[in-house]
């Protein structure tokens, strides 16, 4: 309302209300000014929202479940649920589109983020497999140096592979015990699955091992089924093959039979190797009437391609 | 008659769409615009503190029925968030074009802390800086941002401020 609009200042004005220049007459004896009875009538209403209000938080408090107070609540929320329902259902669409647009603006970094920790997971599972792998690996060592077929004459060494072949032209390991812990060039190196090879250079924590698939390798076999002896040595052709060589024609050898070390000895000379540490099972066996021996050949057990760690055998007494 | 009915629709559908679309899916930053709140607000502006009493108290009464929650503690804050801003209408607040903005984010913070304490008297275990630090301030901005549309439709629906007792005199203290 502008100046303008308000009424004519009426006669009986006090001096009050001409200083606000405001249009309120003043109450006449005896009668309820209507501001007054109007701000009674709002504190009372107030007053008693305020009122009702409190009185129903307290009986909420106080009732126990149940109570009328509850049951009339349950039925009101009962009764509410249908429109609560459609209110859900008319705000789907936008809400799915808000759900959208929001998943669209969050897709990249969300996207990052999630590659980070598919990273991190699968870095995670690789550790796991590799420990799992190492710990089964370790537990067949265990196992094999506890059984019977461990050579009684020999301690063993267990230790991990530090370093593979770098190509595969270099048939040789390195393994993480050397001369400080007790070990000798020469001394056999074996898994749980077969013969592996030989230390051929020590240092005090770490010592070389040349593999039975190195082309300078060599061990005296036999069949533990005949007893036919040979050498054993590589094929000299890809992969791990070994050759069972000098094995007469007339000596019987069968696909199928174990290799093991021969573990011979004289008077003077003893093999490198104990005597029945397995070293492959034979696969093939052909012979000409060119040949003076039979070809065999033989797949080695141990797997040269993912070993994780050895035993190194360690003789208890020093060959006399 | 017809303009109480239309001021039941109103805060019965700001209720309803406060407990069943706003509060449950439209939090953003931790915070959630209350049109219920704001919907008082509009009302108490346009018809004053008595009605914006009453309408405040209803819609308190029907979100806690709705949410099962204590009943009467979100209608006490509704009341008196309705009646202080009737009042602020009636009287500084009339024909300003900042009062409903203004009232809206006063009241956003008032009721914010008045529940609070409420709840805090109650002894319901309600985190503090989770209402005053992480949701106020989202509340407020969507509080605002939704003001002027739920304004216009509230004076479209129930007209401008017409009937609304006018303060014709001030008391000065002297």
């Amino acid at each position: 309302m502008t100046p303008v609009d308000w009424p004519a200042v009426p006669r009986n004005r006090t001096a009050r209300t001409a200083v606000l220049g405001v249009s309120v007459r003043r109450p006449a004896a005896g009668q309820l000014p209507r501001r007054s009875s109007t701000a009674l009538r709002r504190r009372a209403v107030l007053g008693a929202l305020v009122l009702l209000a409190l009185v129903l938080v307290t009986l909420s408090f106080r009732e126990p479940s149940g109570g009328p107070v509850g049951s009339v609540q349950n039925a009101g929320a009962t009764a509410l649920q249908p429109f609560e329902v459609a209110a859900g259902r008319v705000a789907r669409p936008f809400r799915d589109a808000y759900a959208w647009f929001d998943s669209l603006f969050n897709a990249r970094s969300d996207a990052k983020k999630l590659r980070a920790e598919n990273s991190d997971l699968r870095q995670q599972v690789i550790q796991y497999e590799a420990a799992k792998n190492e710990l089964a690996q370790l537990k067949k060592l265990s196992d094999y140096k506890e059984g019977p077929s461990f050579p009684k004459d020999y301690d063993g060494l267990t230790a991990a592979v530090t370093v593979r072949p770098p190509t595969a032209f270099a048939q040789s390991i390195v393994v993480a015990v050397g001369s400080c812990d007790g070990v000798e060039n020469e001394a056999p190196v074996v898994t749980a699955e077969g013969l592996v090879g030989l230390v051929t250079r020590t240092t005090c924590h770490a010592s070389r091992v040349t593999l039975l698939t190195d082309e300078s390798s060599a061990v005296g076999a036999k069949d533990v089924k005949t007893d036919a002896a040979g050498v054993v040595r590589h094929a000299g052709r890809a992969g791990s093959t070994l050759m069972f060589s000098y094995v007469p024609k007339e000596d019987k050898i069968e696909r199928g039979d174990t290799i093991v070390t021969a573990g011979w000895r004289t008077k003077t000379l003893s093999s490198l190797y104990p005597k029945n540490i397995a070293i492959g099972k034979v696969t093939s066996v052909n012979q000409s009437d060119t040949d003076l021996y039979k070809q065999v050949q033989v797949q080695p057990f141990a797997d040269f391609t993912s070993i994780d760690a050895v035993i190194v055998l360690v003789r208890k007494q020093p060959v006399p | 008659m017809i303009d109480g009915l239309k001021l039941a629709g109103l805060v019965f559908v700001a209720a309803i769409v406060q407990v069943s679309v706003l509060s449950p899916y439209a939090t953003i930053s931790g915070g959630t615009a209350d049109v219920l709140l704001v919907t008082i607000v509009c009302i108490a502006l346009l018809r004053g503190s008595i009605t914006g009493a009453i309408a405040g108290f209803a819609g308190g009464l029907l979100v806690d029925i709705a949410t099962l929650g204590t009943l009467g503690v979100t209608a006490l804050l509704l009341t008196v968030a309705g009646y202080w801003a009737g009042r602020y209408g009636e009287t500084t607040g009339r024909g300003r074009a900042h009062a409903v903005p203004l009232t809206v984010a006063v009241i956003t913070i008032l009721y914010a802390f008045a529940g609070l304490g409420l709840y805090y008297m109650l002894g319901d275990g309600v985190s503090a800086h989770r209402v005053l630090v992480t949701a106020l301030p989202p509340a407020v901005l969507l509080n605002l941002l939704i003001a002027w549309p739920v304004s216009r439709l509230c004076r479209a629906l129930l007209g401008t401020p017409g009937t609304v007792e006018r303060v014709r005199e001030m008391e000065l203290g002297v």
